[in-house]
């Protein structure tokens, strides 16, 4: 048994063997010559955004001698579970069913959700063992020389990699040794990443994206500049969505295209007049019918995704009654998906991305006033009275479309505070959007049940129409409307007190606060 | 995990030679091993080329005063890992006397080691005293070497014997003969003979080849220096038939290399 004691990064440009290039005058340690060597094909795996590395995981798929290994390391570099290719090669992208049952799907499920694995890195490694020996010839730690030829995302070449192991129980002989290195000639420390290594040499880190809007604005931008920071970052989020959309590679890249979409939308609606003149009016309707576009694939894929916990949830009907729904509605996903991507090839959106972005670029350069941060506090205040106002309003009499209004002034609100998230202290708008968020969940549950239950009805009429609806199948979805109904009820039950929460005078000074207005 | 242990109460029958040569095979498949060398004589740390010595002693380790972890030595093979000898397990009997349930002691100290290894190798002392007992209890399969002489059926019934006086927990036994010289009829008789009629005895019988004696001069195990040679064969047909004794699961799977 071994364990990893040091990495070192080897700045010599040669192919000298490592007896040579790690020679150690007057060391009491002996380096043998290579006693194995292998080569190996590297393949890293992580989702779109990458929700392994943020959890500090790696998944690197190695393959040898014809066979395949799929190895999940933690931080440290211990092994934290591994698959060895009992099910033969495996290809990506891919859902994490296609992996075998066992230790490392049970890993990974919590932490990959319903994103599919992808290849973030692909490389060749050529892997030489040294041991080395101390005066009674025994092993006492192991030096590893990996060089990695990178071929995606781009190709490029990792400088030799050096690894330090030391053999249990001679962790001190194998330390002096480490200290020796890190003393000797072009060598430096390195990161114990290949994935970091691999990608660092063709410029592109892990982590490198996210659906969040990852601006830092000051508070002096003139709001002009600061929009169109704000809306070029979300357009390229746009747009690095849009391939895993036409692919259909999993659900989240429509998700956060769609995301984008809507803030753009309510960026253009609440803020667009801070942008030259005409720019707001000229691209709104182009970003509703994008907006549009997306729509009906996503209520499916929402379908779709929640599809297991509504069959669950059946108590007189079964869930194979169910089936012909399931079939009903991946049929009507592939018929709009078709129809998305026809309309993400079109060139009607090619022109639109292209000129949003000559737009953008335009309008960072314009030196307009107000600055962003009075921009912020006077577009923020303003619709923090109107969520105020309209839930005001509503009372137990109130029709189901005050409520959604209402929803919609939620969503304006919480999309000004997270486009200007960067010119507030990240605590304070943690705070200040605690009791918003709440609010939100319960006018959404409230909405979607209602929009379900609607869909539901407008399905089993599509299924009717088509025959393909038998009476159980029928009464199961019966049964899924009545759920819907209840808690659609139940929300509506919470919504007052949800509501005061919001408006209490605590939360409203929180809001104040934040955007430096004061407190009332 | 398994745990097998090389014993006879005659000594120079072949014990170490087996101990070692077997958890190297173990090891090779993938299984993550450790051979502790109990004989104080240290032959098995010797030949792994790791001094022996526990810092401590036997006493610290079998009162529990110093973990095992920490006198835990990896060898030059992936997967094998020895506890050492030291000179202080001649004493361990009076230390093991002094504990509670002296004859549980050992079983007790290795269990813990149960998520780290799959196999464990007791290479023991040769006759028959309280660490012999202790290493009875602990272990699955005992493997005994046997010389192939009209004797080694006495000394296999009377360990036998010895094992039935046992409360609970008693080893399988799979003896072997050991040292055979293939020119000596009396050998070939009773390494054909005893098979036949005990179920406790392995056909397989290792051979008397200088080669085995020539680990001594490598310091390596003669199946990792010589894998085709006829010992090192014969050690790999030993091995897979204790397997299947001890019904050992299949090793885990091989690492990078």
């Amino acid at each position: 048994m071994q364990s990893v004691l040091r990495h070192f990064v080897v700045n010599r440009d040669d192919e000298a063997e490592p007896g040579e290039f790690l020679s150690l005058p007057g060391s009491a340690f002996a380096i043998s010559e290579a006693v194995r060597s292998v080569s190996l094909r590297r393949l890293w795996l992580d989702t779109f955004d990458w929700r392994l590395y943020r959890s500090g995981l790696t998944l690197e798929q190695i393959s040898r001698r014809g066979t395949t290994d799929l190895v999940l390391t933690g931080r440290d570099g211990a092994i934290l579970a591994a698959d060895h290719g009992g099910s033969g090669p495996l290809k990506w992208p891919g859902q994490l069913e296609v992996l075998p049952l066992g230790p490392l799907r049970d890993h990974l499920g919590p932490v990959v959700g319903v994103r599919a694995l992808l290849p973030v890195a692909r490389a060749v490694s050529s892997l030489r063992e040294n041991r080395v020996l101390n005066s009674d010839e025994k092993t006492i730690a192991r030096i590893t020389v990996d060089r990695m030829s990178v071929t995606y995302p781009a190709a490029g070449t990792v400088p030799p990699r050096v690894t330090v192991t030391a053999l249990r129980g001679y962790q001190p002989q194998a330390q002096r040794l480490a200290d020796q290195l890190a003393a000797a000639p072009g060598i430096a420390d390195g990161s114990a990443s290949g994935l970091e290594a691999a990608l660092a040499v063709v410029g592109r880190r892990p982590g490198d994206y996210s659906s969040k809007i990852n601006v830092q604005l000051t508070p002096r931008m003139p709001a002009s500049a600061a929009m169109a920071t704000v809306l070029t970052a979300l357009l390229d989020t746009l747009e690095a969505n849009v391939n895993g959309t036409v692919r259909d590679i999993d659900t989240e890249f429509l998700h956060d295209l769609r995301i984008a979409v809507r803030r753009t939308r309510s960026a253009l609606k609440l803020a667009g007049d801070a942008l030259p003149d005409g720019v707001a009016g000229r691209f709104r309707p182009e970003f509703k019918w994008l907006g549009d576009l997306t729509t009906p694939t996503r209520d499916l894929d929402v379908y779709l995704l929640g599809f297991s916990d509504m069959a669950a949830s059946l108590v007189a009907a079964t869930a194979e009654e169910l089936e012909p729904f399931h079939d009903h509605l991946r049929w009507s996903r592939a018929a709009e998906q078709r129809l998305l991507v026809r309309g993400l090839r079109s060139a009607r959106f090619a022109r639109l991305s292209s000129q949003w972005r000559q737009a953008l670029t335009a309008a960072a350069t314009a030196r307009t006033r107000p600055s962003v941060a009075r921009l912020a506090a006077s577009r923020i205040a303003r619709a923090h009275r109107r969520v105020l106002r309209d839930g005001s309003a509503i009372n137990a009499t109130s029709p189901p479309e005050s409520l959604h209004e209402l929803r919609k002034r939620c969503k304006e609100l919480r999309y000004l505070l997270e486009l200007f998230g960067s010119l507030y202290d990240p605590g304070e708008q943690w705070r200040a959007v605690r009791e918003l968020k709440t609010l939100q969940d319960c006018l959404g549950e409230f909405q979607d049940t209602q929009v379900q239950h609607e869909e539901l009805r407008a399905f089993a009429e599509q299924m009717i129409a088509e025959r393909t609806a038998p009476a159980a199948t029928l009464l199961a979805m019966g049964e899924i409307a009545a759920g819907l109904i209840l808690r659609q009820r139940q929300a509506r039950s919470e919504f007052a007190d949800r509501f005061r929460d919001f408006a209490s005078p605590a939360s409203q000074g929180r809001i104040r606060t934040l955007i430096g207005i004061g407190a009332a | 995990m398994k745990t097998f242990a090389t014993y006879n109460i005659k000594g120079g029958v072949g014990k170490t030679a087996t101990a070692v040569n077997l958890s190297y095979l173990a090891a090779h498949q993938g299984y993550r091993v450790l051979l502790w060398d109990l004989d104080p004589q240290g032959a098995a740390s010797f030949l792994f080329r790791i001094r022996p010595r526990v810092k401590g002693g036997g006493k610290a380790l079998i009162r529990g005063k110093r973990p095992m972890d920490d006198a835990i030595k990896a060898t030059d093979f992936d997967n094998l890992d020895l506890l050492p000898a030291d000179f202080t397990y001649r004493n361990l009997d009076l230390v093991l006397d002094a504990a509670k349930k002296p004859s549980r002691r050992l079983g007790s100290l290795l269990a813990p080691l149960s998520a780290e290894y799959d196999v464990i190798f007791l290479d023991c002392p040769p006759g028959i005293s309280l660490l012999s007992e202790s290493v009875l209890q602990a272990t699955d399969l005992l493997l005994v070497p046997l010389i192939p002489t009209t004797l080694s059926v006495r000394t296999l019934d009377q360990l036998t014997e010895f094992l039935s006086s046992f409360d609970g927990s008693r080893p399988e036994i799979l003896a072997f003969f050991s040292m055979i010289d293939r020119r000596k009829r009396l050998h070939r008789e009773i390494a054909e003979q005893l098979p036949e009629e005990r179920d406790d005895v392995a056909a397989v019988a290792i051979p008397a080849l200088s080669l085995i004696e020539r680990m001594a001069v490598e310091r390596t195990p003669v199946t990792a220096f010589a894998p085709r040679s006829a010992a090192a064969r014969r050690y790999a047909e030993l091995w897979q038939e204790a397997r299947e004794r001890s019904k050992l699961p299949a090793p885990p799977a091989a690492d990078t290399w």
